[in-house]
């Protein structure tokens, strides 16, 4: 089914009830699907096509959910990106997906037209909570469209989004995930959550990155609410917004559940209607399991994993927790997931293989990419099997255990980062002769980043000026957050720079308090 | 001693944070709203408060109206360190 026709079914089935809230604001199942129909007619009058790529420059708000469903509702392609990614980037991505259209926010209007300015595809720029001229506002576009619901395009096989991760190469590839996909993994997690139109779920995830999306698309395939915030930066307001919206599900990252962990004044009981939390993004330390549990002693807690690949690939029951702290679980509902060696045969229990992913949520593959596509899609009898780069072993029941990457992508805040982007960054600096990314294990963040810098001759740059450099080309997410001088980088053989993993453990743990 | 709190927080928040924002921010502006500081700026933001003025930012005083401008931050500190 489309995502845009989820919604339609629970228009019909729960009109009046409230299917987003932002802040104050609610917005009722008939509002959202009005708001995004109109849109989807601004949209098409526009010039937007069937098959179109619109990419979305937006925080977490309404504007965002009532875009990926106009967005769908004029059969166009949704490309989400991450709120902080800057001129040159954007830019880039502008001319890749041939973008037909950018919404953005006022205040990320500056990077929007400056990427528009210096690409050569030259997408409308749509811009919401702007107050000037000269540019087409959003809420114009809502306020002067025809009601009329829209008849739905057909093909689920259509492309529905495109999100852009960080490749191993340092370039970001674009994920093409079709409505089938969407939907396959939304229902699976629908199903083993129980998720029901009682459910209210906040959300801090980035709706441009996977594991914020599979909230949005949930709730509304099953008629709950959603309630988007835009961070976790103030844990005892979240926290207190979570009691307050009685909110029967949250999704979790470590780095959120360390800080839910570090609340000391936190009684049991506060949240008697919040019945699970989930994990993802992210392995979660058995410490953090076992804290969380105690200070949430009537959640149900679901530790996942996924990739944007496929958005999830296995979760574990809660009630195995006790028993398989470590274990990410096994496939989800209606989809395999298993160990394999290095001729895609699978290993015994307890063997170290690549982990393989089949079933309806894979993706299409990598846009405009059909290399990388090759190397991580092989076509079996059933479909497509998809090669996560993770390693993985099993036990003797079938529960899986990550190992490790096998490629050098740094984990921070449950956001991949390569390495090789952030250096390609620093090598833009004028004055830095070699340069270097490693992750730093930190108590809160899993990992964070630290560059390795050698300089020129007669250099005389800072810490300072070389973080700063990089916040103004890099996502916040991506910027180093130390800089160590070296003399030299060590080098292989073949004269690659390469930091042993002894290199990054050996110098300070992450300073972040 | 209030102005004098008042600059070296401005001087933290220009040297850490300020490069993330498009415009200058006032004192009063969220610090947060205009995407000067992220989840990882706060926790930042706290371990200098802690070790610049000796003190201990308990959980309960991680909150906006603390630590969410620079004019909140000035009062919090002001009030915690007249309290100390």
């Amino acid at each position: 089914m489309r995502i845009e026709a989820r919604l339609r079914d629970s228009v019909k089935r729960f009109a009046a009830k409230t299917a987003l809230v932002v802040g104050d604001h609610h917005l009722t199942y008939v509002e959202l699907d009005a708001f995004s129909d109109r849109l989807a007619h601004s949209l098409i009058s526009h010039g937007v096509q069937h098959g179109d790529r619109v990419l979305m420059l937006l925080e977490n708000g309404t504007e965002a959910v009532v875009s990926f469903f106009g967005i769908w509702k004029a059969g166009a392609v949704a490309c989400p990106l991450h709120p902080s990614t800057k001129a040159d980037k954007l830019a880039t991505i502008i001319d890749s997906t041939d973008a037909r259209l950018l919404i953005t926010q006022a205040r990320h209007r500056k990077a929007a037209s400056a990427a528009v300015e210096k690409a050569i595809s030259k997408p409308l720029l749509v811009v919401a909570q702007g107050e000037d001229s000269g540019v087409q506002c959003f809420e114009d576009m809502i306020a002067g469209a025809p009601d009329a619901p829209l008849p739905l395009f057909p093909d689920c096989n259509d492309l529905a989004l495109l999100i852009h991760t960080s490749g191993s190469t340092g370039l970001p590839k674009g994920v093409m995930l079709s409505h089938v996909n969407i939907d396959a993994a939304c229902t699976a997690i629908a199903r083993y959550l129980k998720n029901s139109a009682d459910d209210v779920v906040p959300s801090v995830l980035p709706l441009s990155h996977g594991y914020g999306i599979t909230q949005m698309v949930t709730m509304a395939s099953v008629g709950g609410t959603l309630v988007l915030e835009k961070s976790f930066a103030f844990p005892r307001k979240a926290m207190e917004r979570l009691a307050e919206v009685r909110a029967t599900g949250f999704p979790l990252v470590p780095a959120m559940a360390a800080m839910i962990n570090g609340m000391t004044d936190l009684p049991p009981g506060s949240f008697p209607h919040l019945r699970y939390v989930t994990s993802a993004a992210a392995a979660m330390p058995p410490a953090f399991i076992q804290r969380l549990q105690q200070r949430l002693p009537q959640t149900d807690l679901f530790i996942m994993y996924g990739q944007t690949e496929c958005l999830r690939a296995t979760y574990l029951p809660p009630d195995e927790l006790e028993r398989r702290p470590l274990s990410v679980g096994k496939a989800i509902p209606g989809t395999r997931a298993f160990v394999v060696d290095e001729d895609g045969l699978p290993v015994p229990p307890g063997v170290v293989g690549e982990l393989v992913i089949e079933g309806p949520h894979v993706m299409r593959g990598y846009w405009g990419d059909g290399l990388a596509t090759m190397r991580a899609l092989q076509p079996t009898a059933q479909g497509q099997r998809l090669r996560t780069g993770d390693l993985f072993s099993m036990d003797e029941d079938g529960f899986l255990y990550f190992i490790s990457r096998s490629d050098d992508i740094i984990k921070t805040r449950g956001e991949k980062v390569s390495p090789q982007e952030v250096e390609r960054a620093l090598y833009a600096l004028p004055g830095i002769k070699e340069a270097a990314v490693g992750g730093i294990d930190d108590p809160i963040f899993g990992q964070t980043i630290r560059a390795y810098v050698v300089l020129c001759e007669g250099a005389m740059l800072s810490e300072r000026d070389i973080i700063r450099h990089c916040a103004g080309v890099l996502e916040d997410f991506m910027v180093p957050k130390s800089v160590e001088f070296r003399d030299a980088l060590p080098r292989t053989p073949t004269g690659k720079i390469r930091l042993s993993a002894d290199e990054t453990r050996s110098t300070e743990q992450g300073n972040v308090a | 001693m209030t102005e004098a709190i008042e600059d070296t927080v401005r001087e933290f928040i220009a040297e850490n944070f300020l490069f993330r924002a498009d415009a200058e921010v006032s004192d009063e502006q969220s610090l947060l709203d205009t995407g000067v500081m992220d989840s990882t700026g706060v926790l930042e933001l706290i371990a200098f408060l802690e070790q610049t003025y000796g003190i201990t930012v308990a959980d309960e005083e991680i909150v906006p109206e603390n630590l969410d401008s620079i004019s909140n931050m000035t009062s919090y500190l002001s009030t915690k360190l007249a309290a100390a």
